[in-house]
């Protein structure tokens, strides 16, 4: 066991990299659920981003374009939720299971020429004397545009709701839609927006997997981070700063047990590989014992009735 | 009238199966307060719904200051100035006074200024509000106020108010009132959507009397009594529930110092409730709602448990028990919500009438249910109260709500109870129907068995109860005889006019 060799700023360094799917994909549900839908194929949506995300760039060789492609796929796939929920009115619970098999299975048929490929790198960032700062340096300014990026929508969707007037609307319209369509707001068109938004975030949120975190094509690569992302967004009481705080705590242990398992500690490799679980979720529990307030109209399906 | 402000001509608007507005014509006057009357699915929310743009009629017209009108959505009628209060309130529990009223307003000012703007308006309609508080936590009369202001900070030249008093006690009525003649001497018109005639006289210029549909008449409140107008919108005569003298026996029901916490996060704890019921007697709780009429139902249905010694019926502790357990012994209970507390919204009559008939009715042997039986009982309950209804198979849901209520109060009722609770029994009857579930009331309780009657009603309790006592906020006040109690003092029993003062200017 050589404690020794596990470096902290490559650490916190790396563990911005592991937070960032979660984070993508959590900050896009969030805003799902604001309006008052609950979209469980999180896990299918970033499944076909990471595939459509990964085929582009490989096809085009610009990152870019894959991230660009993600994103319009994972929001593709959520049409169909929308087809499903906002008009057919069915079920949001079983559609979104069926969105997130769906996702699965079409994934690996898209993908199975690319297994074994490498994508074209995404590039990190080089900001001048900042990126040179030692510890600081490698720590905030080195990564890749993507990761700023996933911070950059956090802070969007945190002012967007705390101070725009779309933002308020979208809450008004996930707290009472009967209320809302009472007072003229068009509570289907709103919601089918903030799908769309949710499915393109969960897409960035796999390719970010496929494309920089791994990177390569494996089936079923997602391996339940959609899952986490939804349950993120739960514990972190649908607060975007939470979710940050729920995905780069999630990211830190996952790094830290990888590292360990490395370094050859003496504790059984199962109980490191579920830590990051069991820690996200204790620490999520215990602050989300203050307030926890869903959006009031939460999975209920609207109907403009007379 | 000095000036037409609106007028419809035709207006017709079927749904499938019912034509909800049959060719309405009315005309409303600048500055005049205009009452539409009706029975619950006269057709009053429907038309005012095409006033505001909710809804598009399917023929007429209608004329706002002599231009055609014709809104396609509520910020339509809204830009036109035609503002509307609703009787289930629009508003969103978990966001702030001044985020809901913005929500209500095309171009609201940045908060700030929205908040000084909602001090100012509110004080000088006498409608004291804090901008920054959050609207799940304000009382059913505060909201209201919220939804008010909501309208004013508009300038509007039509006012609509869908029931605005089923949820003020009679302080806050005088007050509010008083805000809308007040609005009336600025010219605003108002349409004031009631079926509480003593309201109607007291405020109200004209009148428009709808019934299935259709205009049956008008007339100057005022000048009408309250019982002629309540013929016209019921279209035959009505018969007053008789009280017999009834003897009182021992007693039935007895809470005494109760004190539980509201399972829900925005209900109301029960605190320290004293109430004796005897047998043959009926007590009426009054108050205004969401001051713990929930959750004293609750506590006597057994689905709040207390200590065993706080509830006590005929002297035997019960507090402890399961809702089974007290209706074998005779305690029964109707809940308020009738789709999904009093009844299964999906499944049949004879289904439902299985869920609370099954202990006392002994519609379950061993485990297994005598649908025989149990349909018998259903059919019984249906012929018994004169539920319209296809037969015992039809789901609860497809009933309309009167009838549905008179299911449900039957079914209790038929069961012989010793002591039955119930809350809010004629809440969104028709008024034969509503005289029908008052009288099942006093014979049950001539019968010799002890009725509590929550209602929201006054004239529902002044008329059947014996006894009555406020709720207010948690806490029961004591039980007065109803004969020779004033509305004054039932105002004060429920808790005064919770902080509204009288417009100022």
């Amino acid at each position: 066991m050589d404690l020794s060799a596990i470096n902290p700023v490559l650490l916190i360094a790396s563990l911005m990299v592991a937070a960032t799917p979660l984070l993508l994909a959590a900050i896009g549900e969030l805003v799902v659920e604001k309006a008052g839908v609950l979209n469980l194929g999180v896990e299918g949506m970033m499944i076909t981003g990471a595939i459509s995300g990964f085929a582009i760039s490989v096809e085009t060789g610009s990152p870019w374009l894959g991230f660009l492609a993600a994103a319009v796929g994972g929001a593709v796939l959520s049409l169909l939720f929308v087809v499903l929920t906002q008009l057919a009115l069915a079920n949001q619970v079983a559609s979104g299971l069926s969105l997130t098999l769906f996702g699965l299975g079409l994934s690996s048929l898209m993908g199975q020429s690319y297994v074994g490929i490498k994508p074209p790198q995404m590039a990190d960032v080089h900001i001048p004397v900042l990126s040179d700062l030692p510890v600081l340096g490698p720590i905030l300014f080195s990564h890749d545009p993507m990761l700023y990026l996933g911070v950059g929508i956090i802070a969007a969707v945190w002012a967007l709701l705390k101070f725009t007037r779309v933002g308020l609307i979208l809450r008004a319209v996930g707290e009472n839609h009967d209320a809302a369509h009472a007072l003229g707001y068009k509570v289907v068109r709103i919601r089918v927006l903030a799908i769309l938004f949710g499915g393109a975030c969960a897409g960035l949120g796999g390719a970010y997997i496929s494309l920089i975190r791994v990177p390569q094509w494996t089936e079923g690569m997602t391996a339940g981070v959609g899952w986490i992302a939804l349950a993120l967004v739960v514990f972190a009481s649908w607060k975007p700063w939470r979710v940050l705080l729920g995905a780069y705590l999630f990211g830190g242990v996952t790094v830290v047990q990888l590292n360990l398992q490395a370094a050859g500690v003496a504790i059984p490799v199962e109980y490191l590989a579920m830590s990051p679980y069991l820690v996200t979720i204790l620490v999520l529990v215990i602050l989300s014992a203050d307030k926890s307030s869903a959006p009031a109209s939460l999975g209920r399906i609207f109907h403009a009735s007379h | 009238m000095s000036q037409v402000l609106l007028s419809l001509s035709g207006l017709t608007k079927a749904y499938p199966g019912v034509v909800a507005n049959d060719d309405i014509s009315f005309r409303i006057g600048a500055g005049e307060v205009h009452a539409l009357l009706g029975e619950n699915g006269a057709g009053k929310s429907t038309l005012v719904k095409m006033i505001y743009g909710l809804v598009k009629p399917d023929s007429g017209a209608m004329e706002l200051r002599g231009r055609p009108y014709a809104p396609g959505e509520p910020r339509a009628a809204r830009a036109d100035g035609i503002a509307m209060v609703f009787q289930h309130f629009s508003l969103f529990d978990a966001l702030n006074v001044a985020e809901n009223i913005a929500l209500g307003m095309e171009n609201p000012p940045p908060m700030r200024d929205l908040a000084a703007r909602i001090r100012e308006v509110s004080e000088t309609y006498g409608l004291p509000l804090d901008p920054f508080r959050t609207v799940g936590d304000l009382s059913a009369g505060e909201r209201q106020r919220v939804e008010i202001i909501r309208c004013l900070l508009q300038d509007p030249k039509l006012l609509i108010m869908d029931e605005p008093t089923s949820v003020l006690t009679p302080q806050e009525v005088d007050i509010l009132f008083e805000t809308l003649r007040k609005l009336r001497g600025e010219g605003t018109s108002i349409l004031y959507i009631s079926h509480k005639l003593e309201e109607i006289r007291a405020l109200c210029d004209t009148a428009t009397i709808l019934r299935l549909g259709k205009v049956v008449g008008t007339c100057i409140p005022r000048e009408t009594t309250a019982r002629d107008m309540a013929e016209m919108m019921v279209g035959s005569a009505l018969k007053t529930p008789e009280r017999s003298g009834r003897a009182l026996g021992e007693v039935a029901l007895d809470i005494s110092g109760l004190s539980v916490p509201s399972p829900s996060a925005f209900g109301t704890a029960l605190k320290n409730v004293h109430l004796t019921v005897q047998q043959g007697e009926i007590v009426g709780i009054g108050g205004v709602a969401g001051n713990g009429q929930e959750e004293l139902l609750g506590v006597l249905s057994g689905e709040i448990l207390t200590e065993a010694g706080a509830v006590k019926l005929m002297d035997r502790p019960i507090g402890r028990l399961g809702p089974t357990a007290r209706r074998a012994l005779g305690l029964l209970t109707a809940p308020e919500e009738r789709l999904g507390h009093a009844a299964a919204p999906d499944m049949s009559l004879t289904e439902n009438a299985l869920l609370t008939g099954a202990v006392r009715e002994k519609l379950v042997h061993n485990g297994f249910l005598r649908w025989g039986a149990t349909r018998a009982f259903a059919e019984r309950i249906i012929a018994d109260f004169d539920v319209r209804t296809p037969g015992p198979d039809t789901a609860a849901r497809a009933l309309s709500g009167g009838n549905l209520q008179k299911f449900v109060i039957g079914r209790e009722v038929l069961q012989n109870p010793q002591v039955l609770v119930v809350n809010q029994p004629t809440w969104g009857v028709d008024a034969a129907a509503a005289a029908a579930i008052r009288q099942a009331l006093l014979d049950l309780a001539a019968g010799g068995a002890a009725v509590v009657c929550i209602s929201q009603d006054l004239d529902e309790l002044m008329e059947i109860a014996d006894r009555f006592a406020a709720l207010n906020e948690g806490r029961l006040s004591t039980p007065r005889p109803t004969a020779g109690l004033t509305v004054e003092e039932i105002g004060l029993m429920m808790g005064g006019a919770h902080g509204m003062e009288v417009a100022h200017v």
